[in-house]
């Protein structure tokens, strides 16, 4: 297989280099090294750019670019003074197209734009201007998700190296973002410019000096961190985005070639040209269980909590916010049955679990807290309808649940020799079920078992629930 | 120093702009079936109400004018051209025609900075408008014949705290109801603001498919019934003192300073607002809400020349 990504590009977005360098040397520095990273490109054997700006922000999934031949005058929102910038680019749709589909496949909602006047953001203006002002090669743009996470950043980072593929042409890649973002928040004379913060100075050159080394995947991996203590541009997405896309490794001969501040913001012209390889990863699963976003869905919920308590206080009537689930006590009619106090209480009449012979055989075992039925990882709406479930919390649950009757019945977990599972949304959360599953079963697995499996996608289960499953141990030797 | 200026309305006016999309104005270039009746209904009653009172010029803050650096204010007398959504380009390419009140503007940007804020006067003549400043005027005041005044949101004392923010805002509302009191004139404040502004992150098919269309979360609902009490009932000091909690728990858009700066250039009144209307759009929460300045408070500004 060829190599199709030539190089990726670090660049900053501000339109102080291209607008304003005879006013600061270190403008004038940074659209020097552009200069030399245009060269590099059209030196290259790259057939197109696709670029990712942090300026343009999508909130409803992904957007593209398909207007084949945008234009418009630009005037920033903020830096309008420093002046306009007249641009006509030209677009690949037909990657657009490819791009568009392989997100689409993921989930998520997309949207090719080919809209006459539609603003495209500053960052990648300036970038076009920069590395492709006469346009000899095509352009690809994708927008960046305010609200994706890591994972998702990833993940849609990867896709677009499958529509690189699909499409089957070299490319540059070129990521628009600034670093520490802190500007000056009141008027600073171009000409004195100067970075905001020393702490945010000193985490910029960490952070440029490992790209220099070319460990893209070790930025990444602290990029949540550097946005802590230096405010990094969009949360340092597009660093995600990138890490993605080339297959989350440290493969590259990295190269910065500027760094200045621009209104206090750091600014910088990073090159990482791959040595390995770089093409898709076939069943990328995202194989990091990510906290944080797992704190910001419980947040979510705390808030939301936080309102419904209120009402409460104040004496407003709440509406129901979940359906009530109907349990039975479990009962155990013989000593093949067992009826584990432990457990999640049925909602149907039957026992926990039951032995025949040398199988000891398990009712469908959902996530349900045993004494109070509260499902983890679901929020509900008004007329009580599933807003978000979270299915990894879920399964952890299940499996706990499992657990609870196993030991009620004396029986090791080492003795499962069957698994059946049933999800509710299979596109969405079979990879991050599986995740959680690998903990448990499988070779390395923490129950030392590696039981047969067989998984498929209902419609409901009888709680709202996203994730059941039924076991089957055997108890001879 | 003349102190003849009223201010007679204060709005919560928001901007979604699937509320032009749905008006079908011969503006816009896409079409369609209609949606969000309530809330396009209740504009109606507000544009009865302010326009009935006569305004020289309408004051438009927008969260999607978004600055870094000070607050900036729009400096030329007429802006044209076309604005499209950059997240709703399906809906919104509003084909734009506005004049600007350039006196006051100016008038605004003196008394800003000598409240010690940094202030911009914005004279670029390609500048594009926002979307959302484009439709809170419209829906205002669809025939756009009153000037207007532009104010951007300036993001930056956020960075440190929502306080900080509110802080801020509090004295730009200060300087804007001096400069309104020194130009003579009868204005309108458009706080260009929703309410909870958690959305969904897809959107039907039909984007007006009303039977789709509901809050994003009960929580969220609660929070805005919270905060439209505290408006019907006249408690604007509580209610701004309270806006930090209410942008933290429910993203709320008014984190981006309208409702603040619209309420303290009223100097936060103790009348009750009028609501016209409260509904979801995509997910959000929206209000239209009126506080009827003049006919409360005889249009008074309440100059603080302390802060001057």
């Amino acid at each position: 297989m060829n190599q199709l990504v030539t190089a990726c590009y670090i660049v900053p977005g501000l339109p102080h280099p291209y607008l304003a360098a005879h006013r600061n040397p270190g403008y004038k520095k940074l659209a020097e090294a552009f200069q030399r990273v245009r060269e590099e490109i059209q030196q290259s054997q790259a057939e197109y750019i696709l670029y990712f700006s942090t300026q343009w922000l999508t909130v409803l999934g992904y957007s593209f670019q398909a207007d084949p031949s945008p234009e418009w005058v630009l005037v920033d929102h903020n830096w309008h003074d420093l002046g306009s910038i007249r641009y006509k680019m030209r677009v690949d749709p037909a990657f657009a197209s490819l791009y568009a589909r392989e997100v689409k496949a993921m989930g998520h909602t997309v949207r090719e734009v080919n809209y006459k006047g539609f603003p495209i953001d500053t960052g990648t203006v300036v970038a076009h201007q920069f590395l492709n002002p006469d346009n000899r090669l095509p352009e690809a743009m994708v927008s960046c998700n305010m609200y994706a996470e890591k994972q998702e950043t990833l993940s849609i980072g990867q896709a677009g190296m499958r529509a690189i593929e699909a499409f089957g042409k070299k490319v540059a890649i070129v990521v628009v973002t600034g670093l520490s973002s802190r500007y000056h928040t009141d008027d600073l004379p171009l000409e004195k410019d100067f970075l905001s913060s020393q702490k945010d100075d000193e985490w910029n050159r960490k952070i440029l000096e490992i790209l220099g080394e070319g460990r893209l995947e070790d930025v990444s991996e602290v990029a949540r961190e550097y946005n802590r203590q230096a405010n990094a541009d969009m949360g340092f997405r597009a660093i995600w985005w990138l890490n993605g896309l080339t297959g989350k490794h440290n493969s590259f001969t990295g190269q910065v070639h500027e760094y200045q501040p621009i209104y206090g913001t750091g600014a910088a012209l990073v090159s990482l040209k791959p040595t390995q390889l770089i093409r898709s990863i076939p069943g990328w699963v995202n194989d990091e269980a990510d906290l944080v976003e797992r704190m910001d869905r419980e947040r979510d919920q705390a808030r939301a909590k936080s309102a419904t308590a209120k009402s409460q206080a104040s004496g407003a009537e709440r509406p129901s916010a979940s359906p009530n689930i109907v349990t039975f006590e479990a009962h155990a009619r013989d000593a093949s049955e067992i009826a584990a106090s432990s457990a999640p209480a049925p909602v149907g009449p039957y026992p926990h679990a039951k032995r025949v012979g040398d199988f000891l055989f398990l009712s469908g075992v959902g996530p349900r807290q045993p004494g109070t039925s509260e499902i983890p990882g679901v929020s509900f709406g008004a007329e009580g309808e599933v807003l978000h479930h979270d299915v990894v919390l879920q399964t952890e649950a299940v499996l706990k649940n499992i657990k609870a009757v196993l030991d009620e019945a004396k029986v090791s977990t080492a003795k499962i020799v069957d698994v059946q599972v049933y999800l509710t949304d299979m596109k969405r959360d079979f990879q991050r079920f599986n995740k959680v599953y690998a903990q448990y079963f499988g070779v390395g697995g923490a129950w030392g078992c590696n039981p047969t499996r067989t998984t498929v996608e209902v419609t409901a289960l009888p709680t709202p629930i996203c994730v059941e499953l039924k076991v089957t141990a055997y108890l001879g030797e | 120093m003349s102190h003849d200026g009223k201010i007679i309305a204060g709005v919560l006016a928001p901007h979604p702009p699937h509320l032009v999309y749905a008006s079908n104005p011969p503006q816009n270039e896409p079409r369609s079936e209609g949606g969000w009746e309530v809330l396009r209904w209740g504009y109606e009653r507000l544009q009865k109400s302010i326009l009935a009172k006569k305004p020289d010029v309408l004051l438009v803050h927008s969260p999607h004018w978004m600055t870094t650096v000070g607050h900036h204010v729009l400096g030329l007398p007429h802006f044209k051209g076309l604005s499209v959504d950059p997240i709703f380009p399906h809906l919104f390419r509003f084909h734009y025609d506005l004049k600007i009140d350039v006196e006051l503007s100016t008038l605004i940007h003196e008394e800003g900075q000598k409240s010690g804020l940094i202030m911009k006067v914005m004279k670029n003549p390609d500048f594009r408008i926002d979307y959302g400043a484009i439709t809170s005027c419209y829906l205002a005041n669809p025939a756009f014949d009153i000037p207007v005044v532009c104010i951007s949101s300036n993001n930056s004392p956020y960075y440190f705290s929502n306080e900080v923010g509110q802080q801020q805002m509090e004295r730009l509302g200060e300087a804007t109801a001096r400069a309104i009191a020194r130009s003579g004139k009868r204005a309108v404040l458009l706080a260009s603001n929703s309410m909870s502004h958690r959305h969904f992150t897809s959107e039907p098919e039909i984007p007006e498919d009303m039977s789709k269309e509901h809050i994003y979360h009960h929580g969220q609902y609660l929070w805005d019934m919270e905060i439209l009490k505290l408006m019907r009932e006249g408690r604007s000091r509580e209610l701004v003192d309270c806006l930090p909690e209410f942008m933290d728990m429910a993203l709320a858009e008014v984190k981006a300073g309208a409702l603040t700066w619209m309420l303290s250039s009223l100097g936060f009144p103790s009348y009750p607002a009028e609501v016209h209307a409260y509904g979801s759009v995509i997910g959000t929460g929206n209000a239209v809400v009126e506080w009827d300045h003049w006919t409360h408070a005889q249009g008074e500004v309440k100059v603080s020349e302390v802060r001057a």
